[in-house]
């Protein structure tokens, strides 16, 4: 028998860590620098143009914290679903 | 539920208008528009089912992007425009938006009468402490002190709150809420639409280009930083002296109330109207 106490002290590795992909429509940013000043893993970063881009999208915990702030309706955060092969064409 | 950034492109935008849209970089407005179309994709009504009044400003140019029934009416007078819709179709969702200084300054009036009146409307006013659009005039709600086009050496004169004298004008619902807080923002318009009677939101937003350059307060990430570190909700709030409370700002639902409705009322003097005619119209 487990209390429920004991049911929510899973440890990370029990979990499948769920990941996220942003994505940015740069055509409707004015890199206003919210999403890149706030986001709690600060990997949001300017690329060349002040606008921003993620590297490492695998570090994102999904708060969607941008896309909630983002003026410019420029941000969706989803998350990652498997490759297929559709995808490629 | 969340609600992605591209339902609310697809579902909610104009796309015959040009964007991006004409605020500046990091502008509060566009956040609040998210915010409140947040709200209306929750209540799931029809889009036909609601109507946007704005006045003029910065503000006032949200509805024109906005896929519903929308209005961009004259200054201060997005809330008489909102009253005659809402008196001949009582049946519509109808939404004010306004900025501080087209609800408080040029629209004042109508807005303590449109609170004492208590038709079943929302407004939502965005505060920036500034006329944006017009060249960074003070407003009435410009802090004293604070530096801008029309008080260079600094503001002779007091602000006062948006919020409190909605309260005191008989508003059923008041809420307050910043940019940073953007999900506490869309719970409280949408609450604000479902109550049946005169809710106010207020929204303090950031105007770095016209307030917060003359301030010194930083751009668009510095002010809204600010907002977090400033903010109290109103539970914690209530535990906080005055002396402690200066210089924050209260957020969440400051007044919710049941109070007779205009509309309903003048449906019953009709009534009895009718009944003292001996049922002739």
């Amino acid at each position: 028998m487990t209390t429920p106490q004991e049911k929510t002290t899973t440890t990370a590795a029990d979990r499948k860590k769920k990941l996220y992909d942003v994505s940015f429509y740069h055509d409707w940013c004015k890199a206003c620098g919210i999403c890149m000043a706030f986001c709690p893993r600060e990997i949001i970063l300017a690329d060349r143009a002040g606008k921003p881009e993620i590297t490492d999208p695998d570090r994102c915990v999904g708060c969607r914290f941008c896309e909630l702030h983002c003026p410019d309706f420029a941000i969706t955060v989803s998350e990652r679903t498997p490759r297929r092969r559709r995808n490629d064409v | 539920m969340v609600i992605p950034a591209q339902t609310l492109r697809h579902t909610f935008l104009r796309h015959n208008k040009k964007f991006p849209h004409v605020w500046c970089p990091g502008c509060g407005n566009g956040i609040i528009m998210a915010a409140l179309l947040r709200a209306i994709y929750r209540l799931d009504v029809s889009k036909d089912d609601i109507v946007l009044a704005s006045g003029i400003g910065c503000s006032g140019r949200m509805p024109t992007y906005l896929d519903f029934n929308t209005l961009h009416t004259t200054h201060g007078r997005a809330l008489t425009f909102a009253t005659g819709v809402k008196l001949a179709r009582p049946s519509l969702n109808v939404v004010a938006i306004m900025g501080d200084g087209d609800a408080t300054a040029i629209g004042g009036n109508h807005f303590i009468h449109a609170a004492r009146r208590n038709l079943n409307l929302t407004a939502i006013i965005i505060n920036n402490s500034i006329y944006g659009m017009t060249g960074g005039q003070y407003s009435p709600t410009t802090p004293f002190g604070a530096r801008s086009t029309t008080s260079v050496y600094g503001h002779i004169e007091h602000d006062f709150s948006i919020a409190e004298l909605a309260v005191t004008a008989g508003a059923s619902f008041v809420a307050r809420a910043t940019v940073y807080h953007a999900e506490l923002m869309d719970r409280l318009i949408e609450q604000a639409i479902r109550k049946r009677g005169f809710a106010v939101v207020e929204v303090i937003s950031n105007c770095h280009v016209q307030y917060g350059r003359r301030n010194n307060l930083g751009g668009a990430v510095e002010m809204i930083r600010r907002f977090k570190e400033q903010a109290v909700h109103v539970d914690r709030a209530e535990k906080m002296s005055a002396e402690e409370l200066r210089g924050k700002i209260t957020i969440g639902v400051l007044t919710d109330r049941e109070l007779p409705i205009s509309t309903e009322e003048y449906k019953k003097v009709r009534e009895r109207a009718r009944a003292a005619r001996g049922g002739k119209v």
